[in-house]
C-alpha cells in the first residue's frame, strides 16, 4: 500500500492529470484511507502496465481501455478456470 | 553469451533512434507478458527484447555497447522485472478489476472523491524545489586542451554557456558549471562532459607530449638547427650532432600549459630517421664507403629466442 505521493516519485513518467483521468475511468482503482488515497501493489503494477501500454506501445487513449477490457476479462477467465481446479497453461 | 541487442530488435548498427524505437515498439507490442499470460517464451523474450531496447535507447549505453566496454546484457537491468501486474491479476486480488469492465463505481463521484486529494499533490508539486542537473558533451580542441580556452556551448533551449577550460584537461572530465541546469528553487547546473579531440601529430601522456621527429640523414649525422612545431607554434631545435634514431629530446615546459600550482609539462622529441627517396650521389657514396669502425646494428639482438 502506497501514497498517492510515493506513486508519483516511482514513475517519473506519470502525471498527475493523467492518473486522475484513470481513476475517474475506472482504469486504476485506488482506496481513500483517512484522507489518503492508497494504492494497493495490483493498482501500482497496473499504473506501470497503462505507462507502458502508452509510452512503449504507444497504444493511444482510445485504446486503452479496450485493451484492459479485454485483459480484465482474459484474467477473469483465467482465474474461474482455476477455481474449477483447471490450470489454464497445462 | 547474451545475443548482440542489434540482432534481437533486428535493426543494423548505424540505426537511428527512431528505427530502434520503432522495432522495440513492434517487438513488445508482440511478447509483452501481461498480454501473453499463458506463454512463458513471451516473458523471456520479452525481457531480451528490453534489455537489448534498454542498451540500444540510451546514447551513452549504446556508445559504451559499441565500444565494447558493457557486454550485450548491459549489467544495469531495467527497474522493475516486466509482467508485474500479471502475477497480482492471476492471484484472488485480480478481482477487483473483474472481467465485466463497463460495471464499476460510479466514475463521476470517484473523480470528485479524489479530486481534492490530486489538488494537494499538485500544490506540494508546485512548491520550490531545486532544478535538475543537465548533463552536456562538449568536444574540445586538441590545443585547447592543452593551452586551455573558453568554449561556448549552445544549448538546446538556444542559450549559450561559456565554458572556461583550464589547461590539462581529459577526455571523460565534467565541469560544473552552478546554476545553469533546470529550473528550481535553487536553479540545477549544468554538468559538461569533455571530449578532447585527438591530435594527429602529438600523443599526450598526462601533462607531458610526445612528437616523433623525422629528420634526414644529414641532420642525424651532423646535427644542426631544424624547426620543430609545438602547441605554442613552430620552435627552432638545434640537434647535437651524431643524433641517431630513437634519441630523446625533451623540450621543458612546452607541454600542457601551467595551472594554478601545477607546472607546465614537457614535450618530449623521438628522432625518426627519414631517407626518403635516396638519390645517386648518396647511393654512390654508401657503395664505395668503407666505415673506419665497423658497427653491427644488430649487436645484442642474438639472443632474440
Amino acid at each position: 500500500m502506497i501514497s498517492l505521493e510515493i506513486l508519483h516519485a516511482r514513475f517519473t513518467q506519470l502525471s498527475l492529470d493523467d492518473l486522475q483521468v484513470w481513476i475517474a475511468q475506472g482504469h486504476v482503482r485506488p482506496e481513500r484511507v483517512a484522507g489518503e488515497l492508497v494504492f494497493a501493489e495490483i493498482d501500482v503494477e497496473r499504473v506501470r502496465l497503462i505507462l507502458e501500454l502508452r509510452n512503449d506501445m504507444a497504444v493511444n487513449e482510445e485504446a486503452l481501455p479496450v485493451i484492459l477490457g479485454l485483459l480484465d476479462q482474459l484474467y477473469e477467465l483465467r482465474r474461474r478456470l482455476r477455481a474449477l481446479g483447471v490450470e489454464p497453461d497445462a | 553469451m547474451a545475443e548482440d541487442p542489434y540482432t534481437i530488435l533486428g535493426v543494423p548498427r548505424e540505426a537511428k533512434p527512431e528505427a530502434i524505437k520503432a522495432a522495440y515498439r513492434k517487438l513488445a507490442r508482440r511478447h509483452h507478458p501481461d498480454l501473453n499470460p499463458g506463454k512463458p517464451e513471451a516473458e523471456a523474450r520479452f525481457k531480451t527484447v528490453s534489455a537489448a531496447h534498454d542498451i540500444l535507447s540510451d546514447p551513452e549505453k549504446r556508445g559504451r555497447f559499441d565500444r565494447g566496454e558493457i557486454d550485450a546484457t548491459g549489467q544495469e537491468r531495467p527497474q522493475a522485472p516486466p509482467g508485474g501486474y500479471r502475477r497480482h491479476a492471476e492471484q484472488s486480488e485480480g478481482r477487483k478489476y473483474g472481467g465485466r469492465y463497463e460495471q464499476r463505481p460510479e466514475a463521476e463521484v470517484f473523480d470528485d472523491l479524489f479530486a481534492d486529494l490530486f489538488e494537494q499533490r499538485r500544490r506540494a508539486e508546485s512548491a520550490p524545489r531545486r532544478g535538475r542537473d543537465e548533463t552536456y558533451r562538449l568536444a574540445v580542441p586538441f590545443l585547447h586542451a592543452v593551452h586551455g580556452a573558453t568554449e561556448t556551448l549552445t544549448l538546446p533551449d538556444g542559450r549559450s554557456l561559456s565554458v572556461k577550460i583550464p589547461p590539462g584537461v581529459e577526455s571523460g572530465q565534467i565541469l560544473r558549471l552552478r546554476g545553469q541546469g533546470g529550473r528550481g528553487q535553487p536553479i540545477g547546473d549544468a554538468l559538461i562532459e569533455l571530449d578532447v579531440v585527438a591530435s594527429k601529430v602529438f600523443r599526450r601522456e598526462g601533462m607531458d607530449l610526445h612528437l616523433d621527429l623525422p629528420v634526414s640523414v644529414p641532420e642525424a649525422v651532423l646535427g644542426g638547427p631544424v624547426i620543430v612545431p609545438t602547441p605554442g607554434g613552430p620552435l627552432r631545435v638545434t640537434l647535437p650532432a651524431a643524433s641517431d634514431a630513437g634519441r630523446q629530446i625533451r623540450l621543458r615546459g612546452k607541454g600542457i600549459a601551467a595551472h594554478g600550482n601545477r607546472a607546465a609539462g614537457d614535450l618530449f622529441l623521438t628522432l625518426r630517421i627519414l631517407i626518403g627517396t635516396p638519390d645517386v650521389a648518396l647511393e654512390e657514396f654508401l657503395r664505395s664507403w668503407v666505415p673506419e669502425h665497423p658497427q653491427d646494428p644488430r649487436a645484442g639482438l642474438e639472443g632474440w629466442e
